[in-house]
């Protein structure tokens, strides 16, 4: 590995790097596939030491949960199956429209709250009352509220994101400089141009941060509540369901199978947004 | 408390302003009057009388210097002036017109930095003309890429502000504010949080900006030596509230050089300025001000 970056440098003709190279030659790419490696290999000994050593060698925890090897032969055996990949499918689906509309109310409610005192004074107090309630406390009455199973889910899923989301959007938009607005007034700027050019760009990055974490939350919600409705239709029931449906069936396999999904689907949504951001926010990834 | 009386304009009809190619219809402009303004906060039982009855006149082409101890209201003064609040009573009038809000013939250069973060080095500059329409196209961007150029920063003006030094900061916020052509500059203690050695440069390089083509400059400040230094008028302000305590001409010639500092005559209006801020700052300390009544109910309600 150093020695590509070496000879990359020495070379007589300056040639760029191929991404490949560049991607070889990253430490901290290398580190974290070492430390992946590390994990799984103790969680492999961990796991199997009583087969090794007989039953009176059983770990307590680790040795009740299946090996990787194990969870990974019964990965491969699920793999072609539609229904595990509807699961995916599902529960990407819930969590997206749940995002999406907290984002597309969330976003305009919190500016909403951050420039205007009437809207403010009319609107924060009661959401202040709301947004302590556990978007899992829901479950059963939006379970009555709503005609179906799939909309109690969204409406829950939403909730994790929403209260998030403004909260965020609100905190950021409050604390933006005076200074920033104060220059752009004497430069003339009009109502509007203060809103668009400083108090919203100036509120990205919060935006940003609040999505991150109502994406998580959401994750965490949508699952709760696929496990408590009972994932809903029978076309696959999202990857909570799975989970719980694998446990009920006494598959332990399966169980690590769907929760090691959660983490990698988890891990996809949360990249889209950092990538999301650098790109509306290129100021901030100056160095 | 002495009532400061600035004299008005004398013989002298001001210096002949510069040529300069820098938008000509701004410069030697840009008289600013204060008639007896007063500025308080809070509710009528606690109220805390910043400015009190202040007049002043800012001479068109000169580079008045305020200084004053901290915390006596130069802040508030340079709010009021900027136009971004407004004073209780007496009036601001800029050229015979009163000041009603912020606007372009006031720009203000603010403490630390107040570039926008989000903006390069030259979408700050061209921010205020972009924004009202007033310099477009070819001819904004010849304007602009001139100023960065003047200032120092011809390679540097598509770097965000948070890639560029303290001191490069302050220079692109000179030309952010100066393609604007304001009739007055009002830099708020600019230099402050630099470095002794970038300090020292900023004074010599807005110095020699300023004996170019001798804008009307209103300087707010804390340090002495730099008030001198730069200086044609330099205003002592008293403890708050804030009134003028005494108006100092400093006759020293230009264009100034930093060695002019440790002259006989520099060291004259260093000691006659010294003797009133040290007498105003130790006013913060008797019984009777604001700063006592803090500390007292602080320690009070802390220990009973």
């Amino acid at each position: 590995m150093a020695n590509v970056a070496h000879t990359a440098t020495s070379a007589p003709v300056v040639r760029r790097r191929s991404s490949f190279e560049k991607l070889m030659s990253n430490t901290s790419l290398w580190r974290g596939m070492l430390a992946i490696a590390v994990f799984l290999l103790l969680w492999e000994i961990g796991s199997r030491f009583d087969e090794w050593f007989g039953k009176e060698w059983t770990l307590p925890f680790i040795g009740l949960i299946p090996a990787p090897t194990a969870v990974f032969a019964a990965w491969l055996e699920i793999l072609p199956k539609a229904g595990y990949w509807m699961s995916w499918l599902q529960s990407f689906k819930r969590v997206l429209s749940g995002f999406l509309v907290a984002m597309l109310i969330g976003i305009p409610f919190g500016l909403a709250l951050a420039v205007n005192k009437y809207f403010r004074d009319l609107f924060f107090p009661p959401f202040e009352i709301l947004r302590p309630i556990p978007p899992l406390a829901w479950v059963p009455a939006s379970l009555i509220f709503w005609p179906t199973n799939e909309m109690s889910i969204a409406f829950v899923t939403f909730l994790g994101a929403f209260f998030t989301i403004v909260i965020n959007v609100l905190g950021g938009a409050r604390t933006i400089d005076v200074r920033y607005l104060r220059a752009a007034q004497s430069m003339g700027a009009s109502q509007w141009d203060l809103f668009s050019k400083i108090i919203l760009p100036g509120t990205l990055p919060s935006i940003f941060t609040g999505a991150a974490v109502g994406m998580g939350i959401t994750w965490e919600v949508v699952l709760a509540a696929e496990m408590i409705s009972g994932g809903g239709t029978q076309g696959g029931g999202g990857l909570g369901f799975f989970i719980w449906n694998s446990y009920m069936g006494g598959s332990l396999e399966q169980v690590v199978v769907g929760m090691i999904s959660i983490g990698i689907a988890g891990y996809l949504s949360s990249s889209a947004i950092r990538w999301l951001g650098d790109r509306f926010m290129p100021w901030k990834r100056l160095f | 408390m002495q009532k400061a009386t600035t004299e008005m304009k004398t013989a002298s009809t001001g210096p002949a302003p510069a040529a300069s190619e820098i938008d000509p219809h701004s410069i030697g402009k840009g008289h600013l009057e204060l008639r007896n303004i007063s500025k308080s906060y809070g509710e009528e039982w606690d109220l805390q009388q910043v400015i009190e009855s202040m007049s002043l006149d800012i001479e068109p082409g000169k580079l008045t210097v305020i200084v004053g101890p901290s915390g006596c209201g130069k802040s508030t003064l340079v709010n009021l002036i900027a136009g971004f609040e407004k004073p209780d009573s007496g009036e601001i009038l800029l050229d015979g017109k009163p000041v009603t809000g912020p606007a372009k013939d006031r720009m203000v250069v603010f403490q630390e930095t107040a570039l926008i973060p989000w903006q390069t080095t030259y979408e700050n500059v061209v921010f205020g003309p972009k924004l009202r329409g007033d310099l477009k196209g070819k001819a904004l961007e010849e304007e602009a890429k001139r100023l960065l150029v003047k200032v120092g920063l011809g390679e540097f003006m598509h770097k965000y502000p948070l890639q560029l030094s303290g001191g490069m900061q302050r220079r692109a916020e000179l030309a952010r504010a100066i393609i604007n052509g304001p009739r007055i500059m009002i830099m708020d203690e600019p230099f402050r949080g630099l470095d002794a050695m970038s300090r020292g440069l900023m004074q010599e390089f807005f110095l020699r900006l300023f004996e170019e083509n001798r804008r009307t400059n209103l300087f707010v400040t804390s340090e002495i030596d730099e008030a001198i230094f730069l200086a044609d008028r330099l205003v002592v302000l008293s403890n708050r509230p804030a009134s003028v305590r005494k108006v100092i001409d400093i006759k020293l010639p230009r264009p100034r050089h930093y060695t002019m500092l440790s002259s006989a005559q520099a060291y004259e209006y260093k000691r006659d300025a010294m003797a009133i801020l040290h007498e105003e700052a130790m006013k913060s300390f008797r019984p009777s001000t604001a700063n006592a009544n803090f500390a007292k109910s602080y320690t009070t309600s802390g220990g009973h």
